[in-house]
Order: C-alpha cells, then sequence, then structure tokens
C-alpha cells in the first residue's frame, strides 16, 4: 500500500490526482463546548488511504489534527473512525472506494468518551474485555515435553474470531452499545468466543456465565452493524450467536 | 482559537458551519430491520394498552364501552388499521427472522436475503389485506 502512494508521487504526469474535501468532527477539550465541523481539501491520489489524508492535513496544514495511528498497516487496531456515517479502520479505506464528489466525513468512534478530534477514551471497551478472562486458563499438563494437541477441526471452530485487533469498530457501531454502556459489546464477546470454543482451554463455564448476565451477550439484538464494520471481516454477529448457544445448552 | 488565551473555557464565536451533533450511522439491512422492529414493536404496546383500556370499559358500562367502540368506526381509525396490521405484519415476520438469525447459522450469514424475504412477505400481505380492508371500511 506505501509504495503504491510513492509511486503514484514520482510518476506525477502519469497518474491523476484529485482534490477532496474531508469534513472532520473537531474538538479541543480546552477551548470547544462542543465538538464542530472543519473542512480541509486535500491533493489525493485514488490509491491513497483516508490515512494519507488525515496525515497530510496534520502535516501541511493544521498540526492540530489529533488522531491516533501506530503500524497504519490494519494490524495495530488504532485507526479505527466513523467515515462517512460507517466505522472503518482510515488506513485500510482507500479514496476509490469512496465518492469523492462529495465532502467525506470523518468523526471519532460512537458511544466511547470523546477525548479530542478523532480520540476517544477506549477504557471502557478495554475494561469489557479484560473482564471475560480473554486468556487461556487450562488445568491440564500435557506430557513432558509435548504440547497441549489439537486437531485441525478443533482449531477451525474458533479462527474466525482469533483475527480481532481490538480496534472498537464493533463494540462502538452496536446501538445497544451507544445507549447502554454497561453492555459488553461485541468485541469482548468475540475474545470471550475464542477461548469458550479452545478445546485447551477449562474455563469455558465461568465465561459463560459471565456472559449471561444482564449486560451480557442477551442485549445483542442482531443488528449485524458489528459484522459490517469489522475490518478484519470476523462474523461477529455468528460468534455472538454461538455463544447465546452454547449459554443455553451450558457448555461450549 | 489563537485568541482564546489558555485557561478560558469559551467556545468559538461562531462555528463556520451549523452541522448536527454527528452523522446517523450508516448501518446496513440488520440495523435497519432492528429499527423497524422496536418501532413497530413499541407502536403494538401503545395500541394494546388502549385496547385492553377500552375492552376494560364494559366492566364500568356497556353504554361507555359503545360509544368508545363506535368512534372507531369511522374511516381515519380505518386507515389507522391499515397501519396497525401493517405493523404486526412487519412485526411478526421481522421476529421470524430474528428467531432463525439467532439459532440458524445459515440464517445469521444470510441475514440481508431474509430481510428482503421479509419486506416481499409484509408486501404479498398488505397487498391481499388493504384493499379489501378498505373496501370495508368505506363503503359503509
Amino acid at each position: 500500500m506505501s509504495t503504491a502512494t510513492l509511486e503514484a508521487q514520482s510518476t506525477d504526469a502519469a497518474i491523476q490526482s484529485f482534490t477532496v474535501t474531508f469534513l472532520i468532527r473537531r474538538f479541543d477539550p480546552d477551548v470547544d463546548t462542543e465538538p464542530r465541523w472543519q473542512d480541509f481539501d486535500v491533493e489525493m491520489y485514488a490509491t491513497d488511504r483516508v490515512l494519507d489524508a488525515l496525515h497530510k492535513i496534520k502535516w501541511e496544514q493544521d498540526g492540530s489534527l489529533t488522531f491516533r495511528r501506530s503500524c497504519a498497516h490494519g494490524i495495530c487496531g488504532s485507526d479505527a473512525m466513523r467515515i462517512n456515517g460507517r466505522n472503518r479502520l482510515a488506513c485500510k479505506t482507500l479514496i476509490k472506494d469512496l465518492d469523492i464528489s462529495k465532502p467525506i466525513y470523518v468523526e471519532a468512534i460512537k458511544g466511547l468518551p470523546l477525548e479530542k478530534d478523532l480520540i476517544v477514551d477506549m477504557e471502557p471497551f478495554f475494561a469489557s474485555f479484560r473482564e471475560v478472562q480473554p486468556f487461556l486458563v487450562a488445568n491440564s499438563k500435557p506430557e513432558a515435553g509435548k504440547e497441549r494437541v489439537q486437531s485441525v477441526a478443533e482449531r477451525a471452530i474458533f479462527d474466525d474470531t482469533t483475527k480481532c485487533i481490538l480496534c472498537a469498530a464493533c463494540t462502538s457501531s452496536c446501538p445497544v452499545f451507544w445507549t447502554d454502556g454497561q453492555y459488553f459489546g461485541p468485541a469482548a464477546i468475540v475474545n470471550a468466543h475464542r477461548f469458550i470454543f479452545d478445546s485447551r482451554d477449562d474455563n469455558a463455564q465461568t465465561r459463560l456465565d459471565i456472559l449471561n448476565d444482564k449486560e451480557g451477550v442477551w442485549r445483542c439484538r442482531t443488528t449485524f452493524n458489528c459484522t459490517e464494520a469489522c475490518p478484519r471481516g470476523i462474523e461477529v454477529t455468528k460468534a455472538i450467536a454461538e455463544v447465546k448457544q452454547a449459554v443455553m445448552r451450558g457448555k461450549p | 482559537m489563537p485568541e482564546t488565551s489558555a485557561g478560558t473555557l469559551t467556545a468559538p464565536a461562531k462555528p463556520a458551519k451549523q452541522k448536527p451533533g454527528g452523522t446517523l450511522y450508516r448501518g446496513r439491512e440488520g440495523m435497519w430491520s432492528w429499527v423497524l422492529h422496536r418501532i413497530t414493536g413499541v407502536a403494538i404496546f401503545f395500541f394494546l394498552l388502549v385496547h385492553i383500556l377500552d375492552t376494560a370499559l364494559v366492566r364500568v358500562s356497556p353504554e361507555a364501552y359503545n360509544a368508545v367502540i363506535g368512534t372507531y368506526q369511522t374511516p381515519i381509525m380505518g386507515l389507522g388499521e391499515v397501519a396497525l396490521v401493517g405493523a404486526i405484519v412487519f412485526h411478526a415476520f421481522n421476529g421470524l427472522r430474528v428467531i432463525l438469525v439467532d439459532f440458524w447459522s445459515w440464517a445469521t450469514r444470510h441475514q440481508k436475503v431474509l430481510f428482503y424475504i421479509v419486506i416481499a412477505l409484509w408486501v404479498v400481505t398488505m397487498l391481499a389485506f388493504t384493499p379489501r380492508h378498505l373496501i370495508n371500511v368505506f363503503s359503509h
């Protein structure tokens, strides 16, 4: 992706650039009482990403623009934001996939406390994540010098939910989470699913009890916003449905 | 805001653009089916509430009951009944869809198709019901 950007800049005449208008929802807690929209015109190539536009704005137009990004390649999950009203990773959203005849709206994800510009306080999100015990709890001892054996079929059951990067795109796309911040949210349930259905793990029952709570899986209204939003293509709602059924069966 | 000195908590004089708070989240079929399900559900709840109250009136006095039921025979109420049946039909079909989505992994994957099936069934049901109902309403 980054090489494409470099090429585009060097072979200037051949590749067409576009002026793209970005409307960014700004909020400076020191000055503003309420977020406000600010527009920026940025020269972009079709192969650029929304993250490149944010960089251009920050580096060339307004250094006070604040946003998170770390790896910039869709792995770290730092730059989830609402782009044209949908939760996306800025580093995985290409300009060519957006309608640039209209301004592109960029704002912070919803449902978490807004700190500055595109940055929200992720702590409530990580608190829910920690609560579901997202780590292997194994009571069995593998034979000396051996690992815990797992068949390919057993691994495939939870393969989808191992892909989560904790970007909060799913949780902050959930209408239930917007109105009820106590709800565990899709991401926490996905990470519980990853261990509940792991044949090496022995603590599924505890996690199922935690998620059988009033604010647990039963809050899910199957709006599929989480599945739509997930930048890793995890079938989040399906994972939640599987956890619901496991709670009803009383075992994974 | 370069002119605002540090420490003073003042909003910018007038934001360049008077825009709404945030954009509406652009969910897809799943979210809108849920929104419709919620709206129809609340509407049906209030109908049932009123319906139980007016039925309970018969315990107060049959005359009062007849008077209230008489007001329901107007064409406006007839149109309201179309809306009521529309809400119930959608809520019923979509409720079946939600059950399938929760219990059957195939349906979880194909919820969008199921949503359009719900809409199609709703249209068919309403096409069968509405003309017949309105003929009754407006011909007596």
